[in-house]
């Protein structure tokens, strides 16, 4: 039912019945027993009644659209998969971002359906319950959208095989898994910050546009249409995300300083992981949408700001990393890429060179920076690769205990000097690549110190499989740590050009295109 | 006449994910059910552990007491994913809606029997609440329960008791007002009829393990409540003024249908390695049920509870004792 005007009721009372009207205070057991985790991070709510319900949508009438919206998306995917659609993506290079949205986005999603159903049944408020659990429940079918567009993707190419193993173990990977980690562990209004508000608010335009456009821009039609169906569902988490900030600065002046910190703190760890989207943006679509700096100027300097000066009447100020982002938009993607390239043997996706026209759009986007600071080195690893001697660098390297980057970023006033920060803590050193990483570090050490960094893992010898003795002659702990991470060695990983994936592409386009 | 349309057929390399592929012992095509639900939720290595409860991971097989080998054998009957669940309830929303227009239309509140509108909304409208109680549940089932094939039907299951909260509310609207829920309310917080049952669901908020609470709230509660309300009061009603409430709860008639369905596969294997757990859990909470919807029972078939609520019970440890149960 889309909640009907009677005669006696108003589209709001009535709303009111179908969702708060139904709760009520205990009496058998106490509420703060009922309710344990709404109060200790110290947000004072007085009046839970003064949430406004950003949307009013009963279960019956969000039964109906989303039925609506499923029937026509999977007839959709059913209809790629029956016309072979991934043989008309522009280039087989573009199937290595659908690796990395499935292996490091698609279990985030499965994360946020239990992030919200926790945070819908804690909030002691009946009206953000029902939100916080619908979004749950969309979360869900983000999640499972994703795999079923891919699982197409997967039937015909290499290192979508496994990626709920994947996320739990290999190192890039525990960059978005610690942030959404992170999120969980923490209590139910962070949460609503860091997820609600920093993510599906400030930041959603910066991962969700480019990948789906991505997608659109590159014959993709199997995980655009995921991405325009979910669109719709996007929008609510959007406006529930900003009235639970709005609430909370509106119930006590004594939350804003808690959720400054928060927002401080959830735009920096976003940012972070975003910059696994640059360089997606700027490096691995064959067809680009737009540079990555383009995109922060965009989603986050404009549009950001515009929301930043909206919430300036609660006091909020723009988050205190937007002066690095300014300068980091024309480099992270760079260093990034930079850095995937050279540890392509341990990527479950494969890597390569920008062509010369590729990097001419890199010298046109980035004026600033590409042709002074990356242009020299890639044009190097590109005739190195010609010459016989494509460049895998075999070390491991350093993680930031906070974002779990290896640190790659340089010092902001310094783009050839790369970052380093340390603090002290119960006697160990603890790295950082950043001040923001450090800060958040240095504001919750016990958090942060247990952090399952993938590189020392390797180093205490967690990442073999059981049985692997690394005391053996001749033992190549590299093969060891890709078995254990079931990476496939030469098949899913490595250099693009000469791929199983890119001959494979090339064959079947051919014999589905000549006789 | 058949019509052979021909595609360019490309062999693939691989059938399914290999978390699929190990879960069915080999890989070969696996339907979109499998897919979306098997070993989907993480399992280790986690980063940090949880501000709000340190004693445990993000997701940990030790809330609860229950010793399960494989997390996975908990299948949905109705193998519903997100698409499967939201087509098979748009179609009974569908037909709810009718059956809420049809009364509308016709007049058929109006001309319902005064005493049977009584009776229909004194008992049907605090139940809004306690379906509500089964939301809460049903969503820190969710929240806290291990592998996504018990969990993601659980909020499923939350999801749906939120939609009959929502009707028994239309109910009240369209039989009534406003005014109407207020008194249910009321009466569910003062009524003395209606005490051992908001016991029951507010001690069900408090439990520590949440495969109990399933026990408690879908096995137990559920187990006496459904048949008690959609059947023998629905019957009484039809009899004594026709049939017009019970098209107003067809929704949860066939709802109780479909999920016991699912309700017994799941406790099915939990009791296959957890027999006397379970066993107790079921006893413990069916002799609380019994109790909590005897006095509604008294209220809603006058005469006849005793004999109904007998005939409930041994339904129920009929029930129980094919699911592997020993009461």
């Amino acid at each position: 039912m889309d909640v009907k005007v009677n005669k006696k009721l108003g589209l709001k009372e009535r709303y009111a019945l179908m969702t708060r009207g139904l709760g009520w205070d205990t009496t058998y057991q106490p509420m703060d027993k009922v309710f344990p985790y709404d109060k200790f991070e110290g947000i004072k709510i007085h009046d839970w009644d003064k949430w406004e319900d950003p949307f009013r949508m009963t279960m019956d009438a969000y039964w109906k659209y989303q039925a609506e919206k499923e029937r026509k998306l999977y007839a959709i995917i059913d209809a790629f998969a029956q016309n072979n659609g991934h043989l008309g993506v522009t280039d087989a290079r573009y199937i290595n971002t659908l690796k990395l949205f499935l292996t490091g986005i698609s279990p985030l999603e499965y994360m946020a359906h239990r992030g919200f159903a926790h945070v819908g049944r804690q909030m002691r408020g009946v009206g953000p319950r029902v939100a916080c659990l619908m979004q749950s429940l969309d979360e869900i079918r983000h999640a499972q959208t994703q795999i079923h567009s891919m699982s197409n993707y997967n039937k015909y190419y290499n290192g979508f095989h496994d990626p709920m193993h994947m996320i739990e173990r290999v190192w890039y990977l525990s960059v978005p898994r610690s942030f959404f980690d992170d999120a969980y562990t923490a209590g139910p209004f962070e949460f609503m910050i860091a997820i609600g508000f920093s993510f599906e608010y400030v930041l959603t335009n910066l991962l969700f546009v480019p990948f789906i456009s991505g997608a659109a821009y590159n014959g993709d039609m199997g995980a655009m249409t995921f991405g325009f169906s979910a669109q719709s569902d996007e929008a609510r988490h959007m406006t529930l995300g900003l009235e639970c900030i709005k609430f909370m600065l509106e119930q006590d002046p004594d939350n804003l300083p808690i959720v400054q910190r928060w927002i401080d703190k959830w735009t920096w760890r976003g940012t972070r992981v975003l910059t696994l989207v640059g360089m997606m943006m700027d490096y691995m679509l064959p067809k680009r949408v737009m540079s990555w700096k383009e995109a922060w100027e965009i989603y986050f300097e404009q549009n950001g700001g515009a929301l930043f000066n909206d919430l300036a009447r609660y006091g909020i100020t723009v988050p205190k990393c937007a002066a690095q982002a300014a300068l980091d938009k024309e480099h992270v993607s760079h260093q990034a890429w930079a850095t995937f390239y050279q540890y392509g043997a341990a990527a479950d996706f494969h890597t390569w060179m920008p062509s010369s026209s590729e990097m001419d759009w890199l010298s046109e986007k980035y004026p600033n920076t590409f042709d002074k600071y990356y242009r020299p080195r890639f044009e190097y690893f590109a005739e190195q690769h010609k010459a016989g001697n494509r460049f895998y660098n075999l070390t491991l390297p350093m993680l930031c205990q906070t974002c779990q980057i290896p640190m790659l970023f340089t010092e902001p006033a310094d783009p050839t000097k790369i970052c380093y920060r340390e603090s002290d803590y119960k006697g160990e050193k603890y790295h950082f690549c950043s001040d923001g990483c450090k800060e958040i570090f240095d504001h919750e050490p016990e958090k942060y110190i247990q952090a399952w960094l993938p590189v020392h893992q390797i180093h205490q010898g967690n990442c073999f499989d059981p049985g692997v003795d690394p005391a053996a002659p001749g033992f190549n702990p590299l093969a060891a740590v890709l078995d254990h991470y079931h990476i496939n060695q030469g098949r899913d990983n490595m250099e693009f050009e000469g791929s199983e994936d890119q001959r494979n592409f090339a064959a079947w386009r051919t014999m589905a295109a000549k006789n | 006449m058949q019509i052979d349309l021909r595609t360019v057929s490309i062999k693939p390399l691989r059938q399914t994910f290999d978390q699929v592929a190990r879960h069915l012992g080999a890989d070969k095509p696996a339907s979109r059910y499998l897919e979306g639900t098997i070993r989907v939720q993480a399992e280790s290595n986690f980063h940090y552990r949880p501000l709000w409860d340190p004693d445990h991971e993000i997701f940990d097989p030790s809330r609860t007491a229950l010793k399960i080998k494989d997390w996975y054998a908990f299948k949905d009957p109705r193998q519903f994913y997100y698409g499967t669940y939201t087509i098979a309830r748009a179609r009974m929303q569908e037909a709810a809606e009718a059956d809420f227009d049809f009364v509308e239309s016709r007049g058929l509140a109006d001309s319902y029997p005064a005493a049977a509108k009584g009776l229909a909304l004194e008992v049907l409208l605090p139940l809004r609440h306690v379906a509500w109680g089964s939301n809460m549940n049903n969503s820190a089932m969710a929240a806290y329960g291990y592998g996504t094939a018990i969990t993601q039907p659980c909020l499923y299951q939350a999801m749906d008791q939120l939609g009959i909260a929502q009707y028994l509310t239309r109910v009240g609207l369209l039989l009534a007002d406003a005014e109407a829920l207020d008194a249910a309310k009321q009466a569910w917080l003062e009524d003395p009829k209606w005490q051992a049952l908001r016991r029951y669901v507010e001690d069900s908020f408090v439990m520590s393990d949440w495969f109990e609470q399933f026990v408690a709230q879908n096995l137990a509660l559920d187990g006496f409540l459904y048949p008690l309300i959609y059947t023998y009061f629905d019957n009484a009603l039809t009899a004594k003024a026709g049939p017009t409430v019970s098209m107003l709860v067809r929704f949860q008639a066939e709802w109780y249908a479909e999920t016991v369905k699912w309700v017994d596969a799941s406790i099915k294997v939990a009791a296959a390695d957890n027999k006397d757990l379970v066993s107790g859990w079921t006893r413990a909470w069916r002799d609380r049920a019994v109790e909590a919807v005897a006095p509604l029972a008294a209220r809603a078939l006058e005469a006849e509870a005793d004999a109904v609520m007998a005939e409930l019970t041994e339904q129920f440890n009929a029930r129980a004792a094919k699911l592997g149960l020993a009461l």
